[in-house]
């Protein structure tokens, strides 16, 4: 059981590589941290493990199947066990918090319920319970616009929470918060997938967080996979050479020069 | 640092070389279609107007006519909003096809990239057909059919507004901000729900303001509709029209004037509610 990952590159529309043979390994219930210098392919490869993108060259497999060769139907299944949170919510502005997280479980859904939430919600404990976990539940029925960046970027990991995937992927899910609340919101989806065995992947810019949280990282430059390591074998020097490009600091949450 | 001399636009020559070749187009177009509203100016031809305002003046407000023109106004209302709700029920279904924005075999396995491609040029020329072809032709074949009588003038107007609304909602939806609906679709979300909730949000105050605008020209067609015996202001206005009764005719006008008005409130205060 499982995703595999093998000899994977994709382009850009404009010509650049992306990502450069890309080969990984990861067993159902780990928890990935994903950390590299700004453009490096973290996202890229997030959207590529979500199947947003296909790959160029190289296949990538979920429990042995190949998703770009299975019938749409299966694909859709597959896809509703795949929750993406992203770095900028993809959340229309006049929409309110309760549809926007509601919306998680439109894989899992019939279409007369998904119409009926949409004019009434049919289940507002759920989201609600999942606000609460990040400390959000007074906005359930506030406008997304009305939101700042990181209670927006809550309101993205609540919705992937409701949706309950085999599969997180989180692209940069704490980059506009404070470190107190950065701390709450990875905790909550770590417990989320260890409470339910599913699998984290998460791209990070900080780098303590990564170290401190995560047990596995994986580094990426200039799309190729610099170390792939359990965290405690994770040194100084590594960090540094892949943070080379990023004018001799490395990138933390908390903000102190190494 | 003196300007911008090492640094030029790219896009420059491309937007110049457009903007010639729109003025060299245009020109002769102008030419050819006699475009001299200059003379509007000229005293004779200024007189020849006033000549034949004046004979709009006094708007008749006979009770008895006004009952009429009552009348006439519900019935261009009716085959107005009747018709604009065959357009829109045309226009949803056509538009979603149409549109690339929820194609999911854009993002997903190419088994029947090919049929999708092939059912949404179906839609296109449909499409197409419907609204190429003006509403006064539509409604002269369709009074053959139906008789003189609304249907004829209902039909016609749902018919070619069911082609344009659909083009603008597919354009409409297509400009929109796609992220969310894609978001949608690759948590395996179906291609309605990922509308509803992804697209149709951002995208409804515009939808409805297009449509609602669509309903005010539905009015005025139906007087080009009336022409034809279709009833309502526009067969009213026909027969003023030919008896030369300009004091009717202008009573009629301030009824469309009136009902322009109506769908202007109309569209201000949906967008204020979808807002």
């Amino acid at each position: 059981m499982g995703y595999k990952v093998q000899n994977v590159s994709f382009n850009q529309a404009n010509g650049t590589t992306t990502l450069r043979n890309i080969s990984l390994s990861i067993e159902t219930g780990e928890c990935i941290a994903i950390i590299g210098p700004s453009g490096s392919g973290k996202t890229t490869l997030l959207n590529v493990l979500s199947t947003a993108l296909k790959p160029a060259t190289g296949s990538i497999e979920y429990n042995g199947n190949n998703p770009w060769l299975i019938p749409k139907s299966a694909l859709k299944k597959i896809r509703a066990a795949i929750g993406t949170v992203h770095q900028s919510p993809p959340i229309p502005s006049q929409q309110r918090v309760i549809t926007a997280i509601l919306a998680g479980r439109l894989g899992q859904w019939s279409l007369l319920k998904s119409v009926i939430s949409l004019i009434y919600p049919l289940d507002l404990l759920g989201p609600h319970a999942c606000l609460q976990r990040l400390q959000l539940e007074d906005r359930l029925f506030e406008r997304c616009d009305r939101l700042s960046g990181g209670q927006l970027q809550r309101v993205g990991v609540a919705r992937v929470l409701y949706q309950a995937p085999q599969l997180l992927l989180a692209d940069e899910p704490v980059s506009a918060m404070d470190p107190v609340l950065s701390d709450v919101v990875i905790g909550q989806l770590i417990e989320e997938t260890t409470s339910r065995d599913a699998t984290l992947i998460a791209s990070l810019h900080a780098v303590d967080i990564a170290l401190r949280w995560f047990p596995r990282i994986v580094g990426i430059k200039n799309g190729e996979i610099a170390f792939d390591l359990p965290s405690t074998e994770v040194n100084e020097t590594m960090l540094k050479e892949l943070y080379a490009s990023e004018m001799g600091n490395l990138p933390m949450q908390a903000a102190i020069a190494a | 640092m003196s300007g911008n001399s090492y640094i030029s636009d790219p896009a420059r020559n491309h937007r110049l070389g457009f903007i010639v070749v729109a003025l060299v187009v245009l020109w002769p177009m102008l030419e050819l279609a006699q475009f001299k509203p200059w003379l509007l100016l000229r005293p004779e031809n200024i007189e020849v107007l006033g000549n034949f305002l004046i004979q709009f003046f006094p708007p008749n407000i006979d009770i008895d006519f006004l009952k009429i023109v009552l009348h006439a106004t519900i019935e261009t209302l009716a085959i107005a909003t009747a018709g604009t709700t065959l357009a829109i029920l045309i226009a949803v279904p056509l538009g979603l096809i149409i549109s690339h924005s929820l194609s999911i075999s854009r993002i997903g396995p190419g088994s029947n990239y090919l049929l999708s491609k092939f059912i949404r040029l179906v839609a296109r020329f449909l499409m197409l057909f419907l609204r190429g072809i003006p509403e006064i032709v539509w409604a002269l074949l369709l009074v053959r059919v139906f008789g003189l009588g609304p249907t004829a003038g209902v039909l016609a107007i749902g018919i070619t507004y069911g082609g344009m609304l659909s083009k603008v909602y597919s354009e409409i939806l297509e400009s929109a901000n796609t992220l969310p609906a894609r978001a949608l679709l690759v948590s395996g979300s179906g291609r309605l729900t990922a509308f509803l909730y992804g697209l149709l949000p951002g995208t409804a105050q515009e939808l409805a303001s297009y449509t609602v605008y669509r309903w005010e020209c539905a009015i005025r067609a139906s007087v080009v509709a009336g022409f034809v015996g279709a009833g309502g202001l526009g067969q009213l206005m026909d027969q003023s029209m030919k008896m030369l009764n300009g004091g009717e005719a202008s009573t009629i006008l301030v009824v469309f004037f009136i009902l322009v008005l109506l769908a202007d409130y109309v569209s201000l205060l949906i967008r204020k509610q979808l807002g």
